[in-house]
């Protein structure tokens, strides 16, 4: 597939997120570039390891003063640009659009939270971000799974961190998220919104990048006995929104989620009685408390798939379930291959 | 019943209220008839009017009638109006000011409704019921009368200098009380955009627009309660939902305020409603969009306790602190200058 291609994205990840990781073991040297294991091209992994001697050798010999100098100016740049984007937040001159989100708030507070999760604790490694296209609406179909949606919100750093044309993610979320205080006002601001039709539709119309989880609760609250199989993928109403659209269906596997909380029960009366669809029990949830609710530091890979076209479809196409079925069946096959590819690759669940 | 009255292309203008009107109507006959009762019928019998436009539905409790009165002028007036247009020969139009509160608001609802979106809970009581049921009257009245254009208007919350409405009163107070954990996003629409809209309807249409049929009517863009609550300069107060339900319920009781629940469900869970109607097949363009609109307001209304001006003063103080040289006049500068979009940092 589109490994070859992959590579040069993923040796810029490693780079800038892994600076310190590469530093620690200098001396080890070697590719830090962690994707030894595909197949790199050779020419390209020796630019990277160049560029990082250039860097590493040209630190003593450049003046002090003027590294010194340019930190400082750096530092009061981004003291002032903070204090400007304070003075924003409290005089209220910000701009959110129709579905309440709040770009600003989500670039620079929102993503900066999430990124030390995103970056050093489930070390994501992100494959084929360049089948999102860089222009025009695009629906991002993924596998759900984790117990809590930190995939959804790991995907979407991903697309916002790695994506050369700085795309934003708009993810449909379940009406739960909408019913619970905080969380609704969080999933707004960060440019979630409800996943029903009229929305996805309207946002793909206006060219935003639409992430959707067709497998819904059934995927996300699954006992860890059937990680990574893919449960039934709704009715397949994303597809029919994409074909009305006319915007491509991309297909996204992510592995490492399923392991971040083993459920191993589920206490259907409690859920029953909070109103919840699932409750998890696993090891260390409910037992060890608010401690047992930190996720296992489990390696994630984020992979793309090639982009499915649905322009060449006629416009009643999308009222055709014969039709839906097989573009789901399709789609749903697609990231169940390269689920299993994955799986195949990873060394282990946790590096 | 405001001031449509003012336009002056019309043969004749003939404002009917129950109270008489508090300003100069200029041209315009004042008829001083309560649409509650069957009289309507002579105005409209001796004018031969051909237009009706119909605004009395309001939100607002009227004096000491309370709740009741509200409901009967806006309900038992609208069947008693429509009664009489359905009799009257020469009626050719009718514009009914409704509202989109119809839709409700809810967490299971769409971001965005358009005017085909049927809504997922439908209000349960107070003026959103009201305009309901007033659309389903109006509804019927056009089935009967298919030669009569009808064109309900439904609007955003209407925010102005003027502003008369329960949600401009919340906005009106020194600290504003406002759910946990939620921030509604609002659409307003400026009281002269109001009065355009409605003469847009109640004339022939335009070429290449329709007027008849329902249209949703919004400013640009949405603001978010607590970005009003900044841009006002009051300092909110969240409180836990079931405590707002029950606290709005004890001031109803004791009959302070006339805080209805949709009122509540609306600062909850906000509703943004699609121009794209008004625009394209009503063609009308507002003058003032949401934050506009809001900024009127808010000049009308005053500063609060803590207006943005000095919320953005003490920001630039703070930015004048950690740099040693910086005179009075410099931080400023610098917070201005950087209000432009500034590069990512990351």
């Amino acid at each position: 597939m589109a490994d070859a291609k992959v590579i040069p994205f993923d040796d810029d990840r490693s780079r800038s997120g892994g600076a310190q990781r590469s530093a620690r073991r200098r001396a080890a040297a070697g590719p830090a570039v962690g994707t030894a294991a595909l197949s790199a091209l050779p020419g390209q992994q020796d630019a990277v390891q160049a560029q990082e001697v250039v860097q590493g050798g040209g630190e003593p010999v450049e003046g002090a003063q003027a590294q010194e100098g340019a930190r400082r100016g750096s530092w009061d740049r981004r003291i002032a640009s903070g204090l400007a984007f304070l003075r924003r937040r409290v005089t209220g001159e910000y701009e959110v659009d129709e579905f309440g989100y709040d770009k600003e708030l989500t670039d620079q507070v929102l993503m900066s939270v999430l990124r030390p999760m995103y970056e050093k604790y489930f070390r994501v490694e992100v494959k084929g971000i360049e089948n999102i296209p860089s222009d025009g609406g695009a629906l991002i179909v993924a596998n759900h799974s984790g117990t809590l949606p930190l995939d959804g919100l790991m995907l979407q750093v991903a697309v916002h961190d790695t994506h050369p044309a700085d795309r934003h993610l708009r993810l449909l979320a379940a009406d739960l998220v909408f019913v619970m205080p905080v969380v609704n006002e969080l999933a707004r601001k960060a440019g979630h919104t409800l996943a029903c039709a009229e929305d996805a539709e309207r946002l793909l119309r206006q060219g935003e990048v639409v992430g959707v989880m067709p497998e819904g609760f059934k995927g996300i609250g699954k006992p860890f006995g059937d990680r990574y199989k893919l449960q039934r993928f709704g009715r397949g109403g994303f597809v029919s929104t994409a074909l009305r659209a006319g915007v491509p269906i991309v297909p996204c596997s992510i592995v490492g989620a399923e392991e971040i909380y083993p459920m191993i029960g589920n206490a259907k009366t409690l859920a029953r009685v909070l109103g919840i669809p699932y409750f998890p029990i696993t090891p260390t949830f409910p037992w060890l408390g608010p401690l047992g609710a930190v996720p296992l530091p489990t390696k994630w890979t984020i992979q793309f798939g090639e982009p499915i076209s649905t322009d060449g479809y006629p416009v009643e196409a999308a009222e055709d379930p014969m039709l839906m079925f097989n573009l789901t069946d399709q789609v749903r096959e697609q990231i169940q291959h390269t689920l299993y590819k994955l799986l195949v690759q990873r060394r282990s669940v946790f590096f | 019943m405001r001031r449509i009255q003012r336009d002056p292309d019309v043969d004749r203008v003939i404002a009917v209220d129950a109270v008489a009107p508090a300003h100069q109507l200029g041209d315009a006959d004042f008829v001083r008839v309560d649409i509650r009762q069957p009289a309507i019928a002579r105005v409209l019998a001796a004018h031969a009017v051909d237009t009706v436009v119909h605004l009395d539905v309001s939100g607002k409790a009227l004096g000491a009638g309370g709740r009741t009165t509200v409901k009967e002028t806006n309900v038992i007036g609208t069947m008693q109006l429509l009664g009489v247009c359905q009799k009257s020969p020469t009626v050719r139009r009718l514009v009914v000011k409704s509202s989109t509160s119809v839709y409700g608001s809810a967490p299971r609802d769409p971001a965005v409704f358009t005017e085909t979106t049927p809504p997922k809970s439908l209000p349960s009581g107070g003026f959103a019921k009201d305009a309901v049921e007033v659309e389903g009257y109006v509804r019927g009245f056009a089935r009967r009368r298919p030669d009569v254009a009808v064109c309900v208007l439904r609007f955003a919350n209407i925010l102005g200098p003027d502003a008369d409405s329960p949600l401009a009163d919340y906005l009106a107070l020194p600290v504003l009380p406002t759910v946990f954990g939620y921030d509604p996003r609002l659409q307003f629409v400026h009281e002269d955009d109001v009065i355009d809209v409605l003469r847009i309807a109640s004339y022939e249409p335009r070429r290449g627009t329709l007027n008849s049929g329902t249209f949703n009517i919004a400013g640009d863009g949405v603001l978010l309660l607590s970005q009003c609550a900044r841009r006002l300069g009051r300092p909110t107060m969240p409180v836990l939902l079931p405590a707002v339900t029950w606290v709005g319920q004890a001031l109803r009781t004791v009959g302070m305020t006339d805080f209805s629940p949709e009122q509540i469900r609306l600062l909850t869970h906000g509703r943004v409603v699609s121009t794209v109607q008004m625009r394209e097949t009503l063609g009308f363009h507002p003058g003032f969009t949401t934050s506009e609109t809001f900024a009127a307001f808010a000049r009308s209304l005053g500063p609060g306790l803590l207006p943005p001006a000095t919320v953005g003063r003490a920001v630039d103080r703070l930015a004048a602190m950690p740099f040693a040289g910086g005179t009075g006049e410099d931080p400023v500068i610098t917070g201005a200058g950087d209000t432009q979009p500034t590069p990512g940092v990351r």
